[in-house]
Formats: structure tokens, C-alpha cells, sequence
């Protein structure tokens, strides 16, 4: 139990005044960064990170890391209100989130998602603290072959698992497949498809496409229709937040299985995008209400939100333990312990206690602070749809292109962003689904260089793939999903002719 | 190359005549200054970068704040076009790594170290051999040994990065043993250290700030450095053994040695005031007990150079880097 005495006593350093002053204003920060897409958790951390160097390094690992919480409850935001991810993770999160807010939920969506990321957080936490020791050793295991398998899994959850016409969903993907190609090649170390032009150096960033595609191109439809925001007459008192809280506890097995998913990607340390996607295609099969999904189903957001937020919160523990960072932002922190004289790995949880079990602490108290201060704002985030769009959809032109400018300061990246808004407005209109295409640029590339290192190592041989039980199991894991609907077909029919 | 430092003389001369009086008075910054790494958070140059932006808030260094801004792309290329094309404009410096050198020659970019203006030498990153602590290769020379056994092609050394730093001393080693190693890159010197420690390669050749965690928590176990002489830091840091023990690879029969340059420069057509102050800041970082500690905590070799000197190691550096790269057949098609 000296884990608990430590536990506690990172509580009495993470609930010291000043302590508690930087966390308010680091969630309030946080919130703000995630609101604006483009920005980002990581580029947050980032800039603020040389003002902490003056403070002890607890106090300044409160701060950020709240920064980091704040950011994962802001990203939820825009994703619901007006179908603009903000953060990889908060793609899966559009898909019922904006249905919802569209026939007049907003609150509930907000609420859901809010709800489900504390959820998600604290399991984590929880795990963080007692099992830290154990579940840092699981990391180790991880080659590419096990991560190309998880991105597989990935993959799969979600192909196999959607309604979508079959060629619109692979021609959607391999749209993606391309675009994540764009740039350099990490294994040959060669430019690729970039024509000779500079600005494609960087390739097509994820956040630009996403902020095209959806936002703009949400924008364009929106135009079309009319001129006016679906779900305008949402509710907006705080009512509505308990409303939605006597609604949840139905959906208990739901965020268990987004919890579980979600610490095991964080930890392994594939992230929480892959985490996030496989929550939500896994809760699509298995919900009783699976074909109301992308409809504005609730259970929609909760899965997704609650594996973004337990994978967020878990990758803090390959960091720390091992010094692997397993997020962007992880990895700017990273950078921190290390300017902060903390060396990050096997010794830190040994030598410098006071540090680690602060940090821990001050996740609970954070990621609480958090829920307080985004819940009361619910019903202010919600009525932001009842302003007219005439005033509006500029002022979100604007923030989309501040965000799209922020990711590297480019203006061509502004321009880029245009040219994805009218593809997703062209894919839309027939009927192509965008979601695959996305999936692919975040993990495209990923994808290809786990796959393409695994095979350097085995010197060509596909047979790295099933060369040991942990990577044989998610591999077969993902052929099952892939095939599901042939299985199940097969299996009914099968019964059928039996009887 | 010649006739552009040529130009970029005549030019400093010029703008130094134009503003004879304002030069009276020297040169200071007026507006934020952009510090660019060519290179991701979190890695060893951004790393330096925000630890100096760090040392320069902390101690009141410059009037104008310095605000670190990442340009990765292409392998650094949009770091280095972005310095290129901001001819002139004295509120921008970039930090660089190797890909200073194997950026341009790997992927054919238009850029060469020439169309900077070299501002000084801050330090120089070592190499060190690194193997799993559980592996039962003790000396360079049992290494050496089993590499040489091993099937070819199926010692594989895990690095940060194509075609640069680590794969060109893995083609170094290669050469000077006469082995055939599997190299595989991966994006991050970090992500490296734990794919040792987890067995998925068999050797790597991380900095010692990217692997010393590791060494510490008696997981990996170092064999040598790609350095002339010894590291100077002498404080214990696993078993009693500090980085002053761990001796050269040359000393060992392993003939090849490498150090990366971890340097500034600005765009070109800069003032000499402009640049002598940014020495002068960085003169001042150095003495700082926080930029110690950090080049204690990394064991990093501390030469400092500036000027002609700089100019010159520089440029020795690119001819050998081209030597490296054309020998090991890196060099862009075109």
C-alpha cells in the first residue's frame, strides 16, 4: 500500500493554492486551444512551455498537463456544434455528435461527451495508480509488426463494420491512402508525389484536410440548404446536463469496453485516434441500436470520447516509465521533464516520487476541474447555434482558416483547406463516405511504416505477421472484423439449412 | 559557391554604409525573433531550441521575445527553403542538425548550407554504440563478433531517420567491419532506445541523452563512442560507470567516427551586427548554469565556434558528408 500513502500524498502537493490556481488556468487555456481547430494540444504545450521553466517542476507538469486535459474536453466542442474536428481523436466523435446537435441536442451531445471523457480519464487514472509497473513492461512488446497490427485492427473495426456501399467506402480509402503518401518517405528517406513543389514537403497535415472537408464543406451544404442551422432551438439551461446524466448509466457496458479499449491502444503506444475509431465501429456492431449509428445515436459519442480520453490519459504512462511518448503532446511534455532535469524512464518513478505521484494526483483533481468548468458552460457552447448563420459561418471561415494557417504558418495551407472544402462538399453530394478517407490520411502513413519496418526486420517475410502469439491475435482480431458480414451471413445461412 | 559569399560581403558592406549611423549603436532585435527547427517536438534539436528559448526568458537575455517554431517537413527541407528564401530579414534563425548536409543531398531540394549565413557552433552531439543490457556482447569486439556470425543482413540496427546520421554510421560500421546490417528507421531517437530495450533490434547508435534513461534502469548497456577522444563528464551514471568510461570505437578496432554539428544560422544577406549579436546572445546562453546542466545531462561535447572558424568545420563537414552519402549510394538521383 505505499502506493496510496504516495498517491496521497500527491494530493497534498497538487492541492497547494498555487498548485490549485495553475490548474484552473490551465484548463481554462486548454479549453480555449482545443476550441480553435488547428492549434492543438501539442502546439499549446509547446508555446507555453519555456514560461514554466521559472516554476518547480511539479507545479509546471500540473499546468501543462491540465493544458493537455482542457484541450481533450475543448476538441469536443466544435466536433458536436459544427462538425469540425479539432483534434484526430474528436473525428469519430462527429459522426453522431453533430447528427445530434443538428435535431436540437446539442446540450445532450455536449454533455454525453464531456460525461464519457471524465469517464474515460479517470479509469485510466485509476489504472495509472495501481497497475502502473505492470502495464509499462507491456509496451516493450511492441515492434512495428504489433503496431502495423493494431493499425490493421484499426482498420478493419471500421471497414467491416460500415453500411456504406463497399467501392464508395475502398474508393474513399485509397483517396486517403493517397494523400497520406504525399511527402517523405521515412524508410527511404526520398520525396514522394511532390511534384517539385515546396509546400508539399510537409505533405497533406491531417488537421488541414479535416478542417476542409468538414467544416468547410459542412458550410457549403449548409449554404444550400438554406441558409440556416439545423437545431437551432436547442434547450439552454443546465437542466439538460442531468437530464442527460439519469440517461447514461444505461450505457455502462458501452464504456466499459471504450475504457478497456482505450488504455490498452494508449499504452501500446498506437494512440488515441486508432483508439477512437475502434471504440465507436465496435460499439456500432454491438449495440442493439447499431443502425441508428451516424444518426444521432448517444451511444455514438460516448464511445468514441470515452477511448480518445482513457487512451490520452494511459499514453502518459509509456512517457514516463519508458520515455516513449505516446501522443504529439506527450512528446512536448517529454521535452519538458528533460529541460526540467527529470530523466524520463525505469528510475523516474524510483528517484523522483514526489514528481510522478503529483503529476498522478493532480490528473484526478485536473480532469475533474475540467468536467466543472466545460459542463457549465454547456448550455453557453449550446447556444451558440442559436445565433443566425448569416453571422456565424463567417466567423467559423475565420476560425478554420486561423486554424488551418496555425499548423505550420502557411498560408498555403489556407488555400488547401479551401480545396479540401469543396471536395468533401463534391463527396458529399455523392454520397461518398468521408470518414474512411480521413481514417486513411491519419493512418496511412503510420500504417505503411510499421508495415514496411516489419518486413525490413524479417528481411521480406509476410510470416512476421503471425510470428508470435500477441501480433497472430490482433492480426486474426482483424480479419474477423473485416470478414463480419460475410461470417455472420454465412453462419445464418448455415443454420437455416441445417434446420 | 563562391560569388554568393561574395555577395553576401559586398551586401553586409553596402547595408552596413546605408545605416552607418544606426550601426554606431549595435544592431538589436525589434520585432519577436523566430527560432525555426527543421525538425519534430520533441527530438534533440528541439530539445536545445526551447531549452535556450527557456534560458533566454528565465534570464532576461533579449528585449523581443524568441518564439520557437517547427518546420519538419521533407526532412527538415521546409525549415531550411523558409531561412533561404527570408533573405535579409534578421529576426529569424534556425538551429540545424545533420540534415543540414543529407537533407539536400538525399532528396535533391535546392538548398545548400551556402545560402546561410553561419552564426556559431553551440555544441556537438555524440554517438555511442548501444546493445540490450541482457545480450551478451560485453566489448566492441564481441559485438563485432557476433555481427560478423550472424547471417547477413540479419543484425538489424535500429536508427532516427533515413539516409542520415544513424544510417550513415551504420554504413560506416559496416565498411570498417565488413558485416551486412539490416538498418530500419524510425521517426524518433526515443521510439529507438525502446525498440532495443524490447528486442526488436539488435543495436543502435542513439545520442546519450536519448538512451542514457535506459542505461540508468540497466537496460541497454553502451560500448563505445563515435568520438576522437572519451566524453568528459565523469560523474557515475549506471554500475559505477560514468560516460568518461565508455571508450572510443576507434580504440576498440571500429574505425569510424562521427559527431553532429548542433549549430545556428540565419538567412543570408544578414549584417555583421546582426550576426555579432547573436553570438554575443548565444555567449551568454553558455554561461548560464542551465545550459551546463543541459549539456551534462545530454554529454555533449562543448566546442564552440564562430565565424571563419565555424565556416570552415562546416564546410569540411559537407565535403565528407557528401563522401559518406555517395559511398553508402544516398545521393538523390537527379
Amino acid at each position: 500500500m505505499e502506493e496510496l500513502a504516495n498517491l496521497f500524498h500527491g494530493f497534498a502537493v497538487a492541492l497547494q493554492p498555487y498548485n490549485i490556481m495553475l490548474m484552473i488556468i490551465g484548463i481554462t487555456l486548454g479549453v480555449i486551444i482545443g476550441v480553435l481547430p488547428g492549434l492543438g494540444g501539442a502546439n499549446g504545450v509547446a508555446i507555453l512551455l519555456p514560461l514554466t521553466f521559472s516554476m518547480p517542476p511539479t507545479s509546471a507538469i500540473i499546468m501543462l498537463s491540465c493544458i493537455y486535459w482542457g484541450a481533450l474536453f475543448g476538441g469536443a466542442i466544435t466536433s458536436i456544434l459544427f462538425n469540425i474536428p479539432g483534434e484526430p481523436w474528436s473525428v469519430a466523435t462527429t459522426f453522431d455528435g453533430y447528427p445530434m446537435a443538428q435535431q436540437g441536442k446539442p446540450g445532450e451531445a455536449l454533455t454525453a461527451a464531456f460525461t464519457s471523457s471524465f469517464v474515460g480519464a479517470l479509469f485510466a487514472v485509476i489504472m495509472i495508480t495501481l497497475v502502473a509497473p505492470l502495464v509499462a513492461g507491456f509496451a516493450l512488446r511492441f515492434g512495428p509488426a504489433e503496431k502495423f497490427a493494431v493499425y490493421f485492427l484499426a482498420f478493419c473495426s471500421f471497414v467491416g463494420l460500415s453500411k456504406e456501399p463497399p467501392f464508395k467506402t475502398i474508393a474513399a480509402m485509397m483517396m486517403g491512402f493517397a494523400l497520406a503518401a504525399v511527402g517523405l518517405d521515412s524508410i527511404t528517406g526520398q520525396l514522394r508525389l511532390t511534384f517539385g513543389v515546396t509546400e508539399l514537403l510537409n505533405g497533406f497535415d491531417f488537421l488541414i484536410a479535416v478542417i476542409g472537408l468538414f467544416g468547410i464543406g459542412e458550410i457549403l451544404l449548409t449554404m444550400e440548404e438554406g441558409l440556416a442551422f439545423r437545431g437551432g432551438n436547442a434547450s439552454i439551461n443546465l437542466r439538460v446536463v442531468l437530464q442527460t446524466w439519469r440517461e447514461l448509466p444505461a450505457y455502462w457496458m458501452t464504456s466499459l469496453r471504450s475504457c478497456l479499449i482505450g488504455c490498452w491502444m494508449g499504452v501500446t503506444p498506437a494512440g488515441a485516434t486508432p483508439a477512437s475509431f475502434m471504440s465507436y465501429g465496435i460499439a456500432k456492431r454491438l449495440s442493439r441500436r447499431g443502425n441508428n449509428f451516424g444518426k444521432g445515436e448517444i451511444e455514438g459519442v460516448i464511445a468514441p470520447e470515452t477511448a480518445a480520453h482513457a487512451a490520452g490519459t494511459s499514453a502518459l504512462l509509456p512517457m514516463l516509465s519508458l520515455g516513449v511518448p505516446g501522443s504529439p503532446t506527450a512528446a512536448v511534455l517529454l521535452g519538458g521533464l528533460l529541460i526540467w532535469g527529470l530523466q524520463p524512464g525505469p528510475m523516474l518513478f524510483v528517484e523522483q516520487k514526489e514528481f510522478v505521484w503529483g503529476l498522478i494526483a493532480s490528473m484526478y483533481l485536473g480532469n475533474l476541474a475540467g468536467l466543472i468548468v466545460v459542463l457549465t458552460c454547456v448550455p453557453i457552447f449550446a447556444a451558440i447555434l442559436r445565433v443566425p448563420f448569416g453571422i456565424i459561418a463567417p466567423l467559423i471561415l475565420v476560425l478554420c482558416a486561423i486554424g488551418a494557417y496555425s499548423v505550420h504558418n502557411s498560408t498555403f495551407d489556407v488555400m488547401l483547406m479551401l480545396v479540401f472544402g469543396v471536395l468533401g462538399y463534391l463527396l458529399k453530394k455523392c454520397n461518398y463516405p468521408l470518414a474512411p478517407l480521413v481514417l486513411a490520411i491519419v493512418l496511412g502513413d503510420k500504417a505503411e511504416e510499421a508495415f514496411r519496418q516489419s518486413l525490413l526486420g524479417s528481411q521480406g517475410s509476410l510470416g512476421i505477421f503471425f510470428s508470435n502469439g500477441l501480433v497472430s491475435t490482433i492480426m486474426a482480431l482483424g480479419l474477423v472484423a473485416l470478414f463480419w458480414s460475410a461470417i455472420q451471413e454465412g453462419y445464418s445461412r448455415l443454420r437455416t439449412s441445417m434446420a | 559557391m563562391k560569388p554568393l559569399v561574395l555577395n553576401v560581403a559586398v551586401a553586409a558592406i553596402a547595408m552596413s554604409c546605408i545605416s552607418s549611423t544606426a550601426s554606431r549603436a549595435a544592431w538589436e532585435p525589434v520585432r519577436p525573433v523566430e527560432f525555426i527547427v527543421p525538425a519534430g517536438t520533441g527530438g534533440g534539436a528541439d530539445q536545445m531550441a526551447r531549452t535556450i528559448q527557456g534560458i533566454v526568458t528565465k534570464h532576461n537575455l533579449m528585449k523581443q521575445p524568441l518564439v520557437v517554431i517547427n518546420k519538419a517537413g521533407g526532412a527538415g527541407g521546409e525549415g531550411f527553403l523558409d531561412v533561404k528564401t527570408s533573405s535579409g530579414n534578421p529576426h529569424k534563425i534556425i538551429i540545424t542538425l545533420s540534415n543540414l548536409f543529407t537533407t539536400p543531398l538525399a532528396t535533391g531540394i535546392p538548398f545548400n548550407w551556402k545560402d546561410l549565413t553561419p552564426v556559431a557552433m553551440l555544441a556537438l552531439d555524440e554517438f555511442v554504440l548501444w546493445v540490450n543490457a541482457e545480450k551478451p556482447y560485453a566489448t566492441v569486439k564481441d559485438y563485432v563478433d557476433a555481427a560478423k556470425k550472424a547471417p547477413s543482413g540479419s543484425f538489424k540496427m535500429g536508427g532516427t531517420g533515413s539516409k542520415q546520421e544513424d544510417q550513415i554510421i551504420t554504413v560506416g560500421i559496416e565498411k570498417a567491419i565488413d558485416a551486412k546490417f539490416t538498418y530500419i528507421p524510425y521517426k524518433g531517437g526515443g521510439e529507438v532506445a525502446v525498440q532495443l530495450v524490447g528486442n526488436h533490434v539488435d543495436s543502435t547508435v542513439n545520442n546519450p541523452i536519448e538512451a542514457v534513461a535506459q542505461w540508468r534502469g540497466g537496460k541497454l548497456r553502451p560500448l563505445c563512442v563515435f568520438d576522437a577522444q572519451p566524453m568528459a563528464y565523469d560523474e557515475p551514471i549506471a554500475d559505477g560507470k560514468a560516460w568518461k568510461d565508455i571508450p572510443t570505437c576507434k580504440s576498440q578496432g571500429l574505425a569510424m567516427e562521427y559527431l553532429m554539428l548542433r549549430g545556428v544560422f540565419m538567412p543570408p544577406k544578414v549584417t555583421k551586427d546582426q550576426t555579432e549579436y547573436y553570438v554575443e546572445l548565444f555567449k551568454k546562453v553558455r554561461a548560464t548554469p542551465e545550459w551546463q546542466d543541459f549539456m551534462k545531462s545530454g554529454a555533449f561535447n562543448t566546442t564552440f565556434l564562430t565565424g571563419a572558424d565555424y565556416a570552415k568545420w562546416v564546410e569540411a563537414e559537407e565535403k565528407r558528408h557528401e563522401g559518406l552519402m555517395k559511398e553508402a549510394g544516398f545521393l538523390a538521383s537527379n
